[in-house]
């Protein structure tokens, strides 16, 4: 019963959101404030009876309902608890009603917070959103149904994929889902304003901490699933640019690019078009990613059930949302016209330059995972991508992006000269280099690029602290700080998300140069060495878990005689889908993990293990944590707070 | 990510990719190998390289290139030996020659673009301000009559 009321409510759900599709849009352009109205219940009528949808759906996991098709393809009753409920997204069609419910939650939201947009602006967003809802919920009824019942119910489910059965994964898509979702909303508003005709200071002050939103989301979300990656799949690998990670991060480097382009907007009018165009590419980078998930056109693991149905399906939502945004932005481009004009050199032109970076690196990402589909299309050959390429070819971008970073950042708006915003940046310059070439003395190797990573790194971080000292303007050291300490929280947000951007450039290039690998078979009871560090294999035995059989082994650690760490490596046998998985164990330090694997035991005697050492593994994860905060910060700044409380803002505002 | 669950599930017992018994004794050729099979990808799998990949063709592949490289071939001549036989599928970074051209320069042709119309924009010279529209006018009017 509870699960025909889910149901019920999603087809209910897609009638609201085609009426909030139509009526509002219809009422904004006759100027009828009744019709315009309706999208706001709507809005909040979607949210209510998706949700119910949800919980309906997370009922039927909890309870074991095998009647449900997916339960019994997704579950099983030896399941713990934690991965009963993080089976409703772990799979296609529960997953797509996450991604709706982030979507009409995003909708809500817009009604709670957007009290200060003018009438017709929010009644075209809210039916903008409500679009891509009656596209998505149409997708789930018509080809992915979750509540679909099975005629004859087995006596127990399949169980859930034993790799998807790990805390890390079981809150990854939903940040994932969040971010996706989130840049949703910009694109609603970019594609409001073209109706409207009219976008300025006010408008990107309203599209900015939507995009900011997304953008801490998306952040978590892919740091989440790589740390995931690393800790999981046994061989210490934390990005293996598999299309699915691409299809997240293409999103992510555009919606860095539009919070900054934005930014421009909003203190300057200028960029106007670029922004607006932005915000309908991070859009479409989100729909194209749900395509590579779902259609099974590109082969990955990440894919769900790939059934080419679907692919046309989203295919045509693809279209039709890229398409008719990109020809509305066509048609009103023109009359974009930008107010604040800026010379080659200024800090609107080192955000331009950022946006310009960011946008080369996020196709150089889409060229380079659609590319076999290009040339199997083109020349029938049959080719792949892979981890080297993305590594030579996207690289230099971040480079060069961390080298302006520093100095664009102290720009002044308008009129610049580099010398000048330079001054200040000597110290940072110096140190940074000096670092570099210190790693170069110090490391054995030839690579350059440890000593690369850590010079950018420090010269971004530095250069982030040495912003935040110039703002804090002249006069004695207390004086500075305590002005430090009272600046705004975007200030302090700036700095603390560059510092992390520094930290996971250095850290990336840490793990690259300076990893150590060993593999050995080692008896029980014998010991191997690596990196200085001794480890004996005490004992393996097998250990009965909740729904597996494991291998586990103790490894004891010694450095010099003394004891460091003892770690139980396992090896994980899940009976219901026969699948094995290597559960590593780590000794997470500050500055390097020892990752300790087991395999199989060998013909000759003894068992396969594999060890390594990470250096700054955890800075990788801590740089993309810095940055999500830097992003928490300036999101909770005090400006968007009053914009939030504000009820009387005039639609065009002047920003200067 | 490359945890290649088809690769996983045809394999009962999972190890991982590279076995001790194939590695060579001379450490130096031991890194090339290990190097030229990080850029090589697994036939059968969904994306893995041979040197993660569990897949016995891969291991295969991982003695064929230690096999060419104890025979004294440079690391061009042992890929060029692999893609002769494999295709060039086996290649994670396509070649840039013919259409695989397009793939490696485009990148730096988008910076070019991006940054020469970047610059244009810093050069326009400014559009006189637009009329006011029929509304504005009306209420400029009434504000002025206030």
């Amino acid at each position: 019963m509870i699960v025909e009321l889910g149901h019920f409510a999603l087809i209910l759900a897609f009638a609201v959101a085609l009426v909030q599709a139509t009526l509002p849009l219809y009422g904004a352009a006759r100027r009828d404030s009744r019709l315009m109205a309706l999208a706001e219940p709507a809005a909040l009528m979607q949210l209510v009876l998706i949700a119910a949808a949800f919980g309906a759906l997370t009922y039927a996991f909890v309870v074991s309902d095998f009647s449900l098709r997916l339960v019994t393809l997704n579950s099983h009753t030896d399941k713990p608890m934690l991965y009963k409920v993080s089976g409703v997204w772990g799979n296609h069609e529960g997953s797509l009603l996450l991604w709706v419910l982030a979507l009409a939650l995003f909708g809500a939201c817009a009604v709670w917070f957007g009290g200060n947009l003018p009438a017709t602006l929010k009644a075209r967003v809210l039916a903008v959103q409500g679009m891509i809802g009656a596209a998505f919920l149409a997708f789930m009824l018509f080809t992915s149904n979750p509540f679909l019942r099975l005629a004859i119910p087995p006596m127990n489910g399949d169980d859930l994929n034993p790799l998807l059965q790990d805390p890390g994964l079981a809150f990854h898509p939903p940040f994932l889902y969040l971010g996706y979702v989130g840049l949703s909303m910009s694109f609603s508003f970019a594609v409001a304003a073209l109706i409207e005709g009219r976008i300025d200071a006010a408008w990107a002050r309203w599209v900015r901490p939507w995009t900011l939103a997304a953008w801490i989301f998306l952040t978590i979300g892919i740091a989440l699933g790589s740390w995931w990656a690393y800790y999981e799949l046994g061989w210490g690998g934390f990005w293996f640019w598999d299309p699915v990670e691409n299809a997240s991060f293409m999103p992510w480097l555009i919606a860095a690019a539009l919070l900054h382009s934005a930014i421009v907007v909003e203190k300057r009018e200028s960029l106007k078009a670029w922004t607006i165009l932005l915000a309908i590419i991070a859009f479409g980078f989100s729909l194209t990613g749900t395509f590579i998930v779902r259609s099974g056109v590109i082969t990955s693991v990440h894919s769900f059930a790939n059934d080419p149905e679907r692919g046309v399906f989203i295919l045509m939502i693809l279209a039709f949302f890229m398409g008719g945004a990109l020809t509305l932005f066509a048609f009103r481009a023109g009359s974009l016209e930008a107010k604040g004009l800026f010379s080659t050199i200024s800090r609107e032109s080192a955000l331009l330059a950022n946006n310009v970076l960011l946008a080369v690196a996020a196709f150089v990402v889409f060229i380079g995972t659609i590319w076999p589909l290009v040339a199997e299309m083109l020349w029938a050959r049959k080719l792949s991508v892979g981890e080297p390429f993305f590594n030579a070819a996207f690289t230099p971008f971040m480079v060069l992006l961390a080298i302006i970073l520093p100095v664009g950042a102290m720009m002044p708006w308008k009129r610049a000269e580099i010398g000048r915003a330079l001054r200040p940046l000597r110290g940072a310059l110096a140190l940074a280099l000096a670092l570099g070439l210190l790693v170069y003395a110090l490391q054995s190797g030839k690579s350059a690029l440890g000593p690369v990573g850590a010079g950018l790194g420090a010269w971004v971080v530095l250069g982030a602290l040495t912003d935040l000292w110039n703002r804090a303007g002249r006069g004695g050291i207390a004086d500075r700080i305590a002005r430090i300490g009272r600046m705004g929280r975007a200030d302090w947000g700036k700095a603390t998300a560059h510092s992390g951007l520094g930290v996971t450039l250095f850290a990336v290039a840490a793990m690259h140069a300076w990893s150590q690998e060993d593999i050995e078979v080692v008896p029980v009871g014998g010991s191997f060495h690596i990196g200085g560090y001794d480890i004996l294999l005490n004992a393996v035995d097998q250990v009965q878990g909740p729904n597996y059989v494991s291998t586990t082994a103790e490894m004891v650690v010694s450095r010099a005689g003394d004891p460091v760490v003892t770690l139980y490596p396992e090896k994980r046998m899940y009976p219901v889908q026969a699948m094995p998985t290597t559960e590593a164990a780590i000794d997470y330090r500050f500055t390097r993990d020892l990752y300790l694997v087991i395999g199989d035991p060998q013909e000759g005697g003894g068992y396969a293990v594999r060890a390594y050492i990470k250096p700054f593994a955890n800075w990788i994860w801590g740089g993309a944590l810095l940055m999500a905060l830097g992003g928490m910060l300036s999101l909770s700044d005090r400006r968007y707070r009053l914009a939030a409380g504000a009820r009387r803002a005039p639609a065009a505002q002047p920003a200067e | 990510m490359r945890a290649l669950l088809v690769c996983l599930m045809l394999v009962a017992t999972p190890a991982f990719a590279v076995q001790p018994d194939e590695m060579l004794a001379d450490p130096g050729l031991e890194a090339r190998a290990r190097a030229i099979s990080r850029d090589l990808r697994c036939p059968v799998c969904q994306g893995e390289a041979i040197d993660d990949s569990n897949a016995p063709i891969s291991r295969d592949l991982r003695l064929k290139v230690r096999e060419r490289l104890m025979e004294g071939d440079t690391d061009t001549e042992v890929i060029d030996y692999i893609v002769a036989r494999y295709g060039e599928f086996v290649l994670f970074k396509p070649r840039a020659s013919g259409s695989g051209l397009i793939l490696w320069l485009a990148g730096p042709a988008m910076l070019l673009a991006g940054g020469a119309l970047a610059f244009a924009m810093t050069r326009r010279k400014p559009r006189p301000e637009p009329d006011l529209t029929a509304d504005e006018q009306t209420r400029l009017a009434e504000l002025m009559k206030e």
